[in-house]
């Protein structure tokens, strides 16, 4: 038995087919979702994808998170089933409210393409699971609004209830300005919810699980995922 | 009744405005070196049916905190509502 995980694909998502190929690949079974689905097809994680969902008309994730899927997804984070925000699909969860802050204008107002390191911050997650704290990530960004914004009061409460996921940082895992690429404030690439089992992160894990093609820091996350769903079908 | 609805979000005051940024930057290129705090939003229009202007008023209000702005990041106001 393999963990079945979820991708749903909006019109306008780019990276849907990517993310189910990194799931099968890392040992799970794929499950394409369709963003006017009633429901999730009896899956046990949530994968939103990367692209411009309805063309990112208005703002970025504005539109989608008013799509049927989105309302089945809600009550599956509020049980606790563990949804993965990637991009786009971050900037979904943050217009929801599933997430706080949100993704604004890179501060030098262009689309960056680039390989960047992470440094893992926090282990209580469902794709963090099973990385080393302070663990440093090699993965792709491809965005145009991915500069992560939120009061300061909101920055805090993320800092001091260990609620950033991932940082921008060097090889070596040092978080500096020189390493940010977008201008995200504290550097933040990834966030978690309250609970841990809903992340966001602007990188592109599923861009990252195949040595054929780049860099590998996906194949962790993807894996982990898979062993927290098995881990919770046991219990 | 039928109403036309101006609304004008805005980026929230000390939010990095990089847009307004770049504008403010490119404006002295063409001779003015005397410009400053440019913030960059959006203007939207619509017309709605309402029963009254200030049910016509209270619907606006609360598209424009649920749609047409991100309370997290950005403020909304009606610039102006009449009827059409």
């Amino acid at each position: 038995m393999s963990a079945r995980i979820g991708v749903v694909t909006f019109p306008g998502s780019l990276d849907d087919r990517d993310a189910l190929g990194a799931v099968e690949l890392m040992g799970g079974e794929g499950v394409p979702l369709w963003h006017a689905d009633p429901d999730l097809k009896e899956v046990e994680g949530v994968v939103l994808p990367g692209g411009f969902s309805y063309g990112d008309y208005l703002r970025c994730g504005a539109i989608a998170r008013f799509a049927p899927v989105m309302e089945e997804i809600r009550g599956f984070a509020t049980r606790g089933g563990p949804v993965l925000g990637i991009c786009n699909g971050f900037q979904i969860l943050c217009e929801s409210g599933l997430l706080p802050g949100a993704l604004i204008r890179n501060r030098s107002l262009r689309f960056i393409c680039r390989i960047v390191h992470l440094r893992v911050e926090t282990t209580q997650t469902p794709i963090t699971a099973d990385v080393l704290p302070g663990e440093v990530l090699e993965m792709p960004i491809k965005h145009g609004e991915g500069q992560f914004v939120a009061s300061e009061p909101d920055l805090d409460r993320l800092e001091d209830s260990g609620r950033i996921v991932f940082r921008y940082c060097g090889p070596d895992g040092d978080v500096s300005d020189a390493h940010n690429p977008n201008g995200a404030l504290r550097g933040i690439a990834g966030i978690r919810n309250e609970a841990g089992n809903v992340v966001g992160l602007m990188p592109h894990p599923e861009h990252a699980v195949d040595p054929d093609v780049g860099p590998t820091g996906g194949q962790a996350l993807f894996a982990s995922l898979l062993s927290s769903v098995m881990a919770g079908a046991g219990r | 009744m039928r109403f036309a609805v101006e609304v004008l979000v805005t980026l929230k005051p000390g939010l990095a405005d990089p847009q307004g940024k770049a504008i403010e930057g490119a404006l002295p290129t063409l001779g003015w070196r005397n410009v400053s705090g440019v913030r960059m939003g959006k203007h939207l229009r619509l017309e709605l049916e309402a029963g009254s202007e200030s049910e016509a008023r209270t619907q606006v209000e609360e598209m424009a905190g649920r749609l047409l702005s991100n309370p997290v990041i950005e403020d909304s106001r009606i610039l102006e509502l009449r009827e059409a």
